[in-house]
């Protein structure tokens, strides 16, 4: 049983920015609706005894102090950019307001 | 029908930390655009993020003094979202186990004493920044606050009104200056606050509609924005019309809020746990390491000088509004001032001469030890009350010390009775029409009197003992 639907995948894809034809979003439907079905199949399980895993990693407070180390220059940092004016990063016209 | 408003607020505090959250670039403000970056806080693909410690002890310290629960155990997530000023498209955060939890501060309302309720302060990165000054259809970015430390700190919907809120603020920001986390300048954007809005009858449990505001600059631009935004729902629901969940910007120059356009989607962050980052582990021992770290806070210091030193509670409250200030205070009483009189000299002509020059208390030229040595010159008689403020604004100009301009100047009180008192019969017998008036009971004339008198002496003269003089001359000519 499948709990995604194509409107799902493409709202999904929407978020994520992604431009999917029909073959993809149908593949997605069934794949993403696999998935779902595996957590159905975990979520089978008792885990009232277990420790909820929070992370996949055992470690735990790895930091750095706070020191300050050199930057990139800045024609390194800006020589990836599409368009740049050697000073900022260069994007079509943000609209005030669009921040999230 | 009667509203009430209820308002929670979001803050972003840059912690001023020297390096980044994530990366060891400078936390350096001013530097030219995009020279403090690296390929952590420009996004680039494979890089490792590793997390400042002195972000969590800032952070802890904050949600310690802002009597919070520290969490034993907590982590970062990716909150993902586009928008040119985030290069990796998703701003590392925390989603469901912030660092503190559960906390409260007190504000001041009225002279009344309002519990504000905390629910979470949380670590995450700064976005870049945007400037809209590059023309035709094009934006520039500078990343150099990209990453930078940002705690984000969100009240319960205690607030009831746009004093409260600004009270919040003024309570917050006072808080974060004396634990020494922030410069929390709006301007600069170090401190920004967002408010969420809604009234409802009064009596009504259901929270109403709410509306966001963002894009506030000063502490007066949020009162401003909360007080338009509660009326605006007001007017729109007492006109039959509903409120519209949305996020609305504050256009300070029209003393307005706008709606700000947003994607429908665009708060759903699909958070999930930052798998480059290890989760953050306070144990009790760090915890109480930093409890011990912490400054005597703003409540603390208030009510110990108010009773220490025998202050008002204005008084208190005004000198304790910044450490500096409290702490030069303190050191002017050490100097042997009276505290009393310390508290006027300090708040009153000390305070509008650094207004006037718009100078940081820090930055004095006047030592609490000359404005002590002042205070005293004062109470002993040498000088009076005038020529202090000419003392103090010299002091304050030249840094020179008190006795040396007293010196200088001539300033030195006449407190002899008999020089005094020669002066007082000259103008006595300069002026026979006024004592006549004076005598027939007009009370007023004895000020013109006493005036002459300190005419004579180019003010010079002890007021208090040349009224005493002026009444005694008085009475025995009469006799």
């Amino acid at each position: 049983m499948s709990k995604i639907t194509k409107q799902d995948v493409e709202y999904v894809a929407g978020l994520a920015q992604l431009r999917l034809d029909d073959a993809a979003k149908e593949r997605l439907v069934r794949e993403m609706g696999d998935i779902l079905a595996y957590m159905d199949q975990l979520n089978e399980l008792d885990t009232s005894n277990v420790e909820p895993m929070m992370h996949a990693m055992e470690m735990t407070n790895v930091f750095r102090q706070d020191v300050v180390e050199p930057s990139l220059p800045r024609e390194e940092a800006l020589m990836n950019a599409p368009v740049h004016d050697g000073e900022y990063f260069i994007v079509p016209r943000i609209l005030e307001g669009d921040a999230s | 029908m009667e509203f009430e408003a209820v308002v929670g607020m979001e803050v972003h505090v840059e912690i001023n930390s020297k390096s980044k959250v994530f990366c060891g670039c400078s936390g350096n403000f001013h530097a030219a655009p995009n020279t403090n970056v690296c390929p952590v806080c420009l996004g680039m693909p494979g890089v490792l993020p590793v997390l400042n410690v002195d972000m969590v002890n800032k952070s802890v310290a904050v949600g310690l003094a802002l009597n919070c629960t520290i969490s034993r155990w907590s982590k970062l997530d990716r909150k993902n979202y586009f928008y040119p000023d985030m290069a990796k498209n998703y701003q590392i955060s925390q989603y469901d186990l912030p660092l503190c939890q559960n906390g409260w501060i007190d504000i001041e309302v009225d002279g009344q004493t309002k519990r504000i309720g905390i629910t979470r302060a949380h670590i995450e990165e700064d976005t870049a920044r945007n400037t809209h000054t590059i023309g035709g259809n094009q934006s520039g970015v500078d990343f150099n606050r990209s990453g930078l430390p940002l705690l984000e700190i969100v009240t319960e919907p205690d607030i009831r009104s746009a004093k409260e809120a600004l009270a919040y603020l003024t309570a917050l920001k006072q808080m974060l200056q004396y634990l020494d986390v922030s410069d929390c300048n709006m301007e600069e954007g170090s401190l920004r606050a967002e408010a969420n809005i809604s009234v409802r009858p009064v009596g009504q449990e259901k929270f109403g509609t709410k509306t966001e505001v963002k894009n506030v600059a000063s502490f007066s631009g949020v009162h401003k924005a909360i007080e338009f935004e509660i009326a605006r729902h007001i007017k729109l629901i007492n006109s039959g019309g509903k409120v519209v969940q949305e996020t609305r910007g504050w256009d300070a120059d029209r003393g307005i809020t706008v709606p700000q356009r947003l994607k429908e989607s665009a708060h759903d962050y699909r958070y999930f746990p930052e798998p480059d980052l290890v989760p953050i582990v306070v144990d009790e021992a760090w915890e109480q390491r930093i409890r011990e770290s912490l400054p005597e806070l703003p409540a603390a210091r208030r009510s110990r000088m108010g009773t220490q030193y025998g202050l008002s509670a204005y008084d208190a409250n005004v000198i304790t509004l910044s450490q500096d200030t409290a702490n030069y205070y303190e050191q002017v009483v050490a100097a042997g001032a009276d505290a009393k009189k310390a508290a006027n000299w300090l708040m009153v002509e000390l305070q509008s001469l650094l207004s006037a020059a718009k100078q940081d208390i820090r930055d004095c030229r006047v030592s609490p030890a000359d404005l002590a040595a002042l205070v005293g010159l004062i109470e002993s008689g040498a000088i009076n009350g005038k020529m202090g403020k000419d003392v103090i604004a010299e002091m304050f100009e030249t840094g020179k010390a008190t006795q040396d301009i007293v010196n200088e100047q001539g300033l030195s009180q006449i407190t002899d009775t008999g020089e005094i008192e020669a002066i007082i019969r000259q103008v006595l017998a300069d002026n026979p029409a006024q004592v006549e008036q004076f005598r027939s009971g007009k009370d007023k004339v004895f000020g013109f009197l006493v005036g002459q008198v300190m005419r004579a002496t180019q003010g010079k003269a002890n007021p208090a003992l040349l009224n005493d003089l002026l009444r005694r001359e008085l009475s025995r000519q009469e006799n």
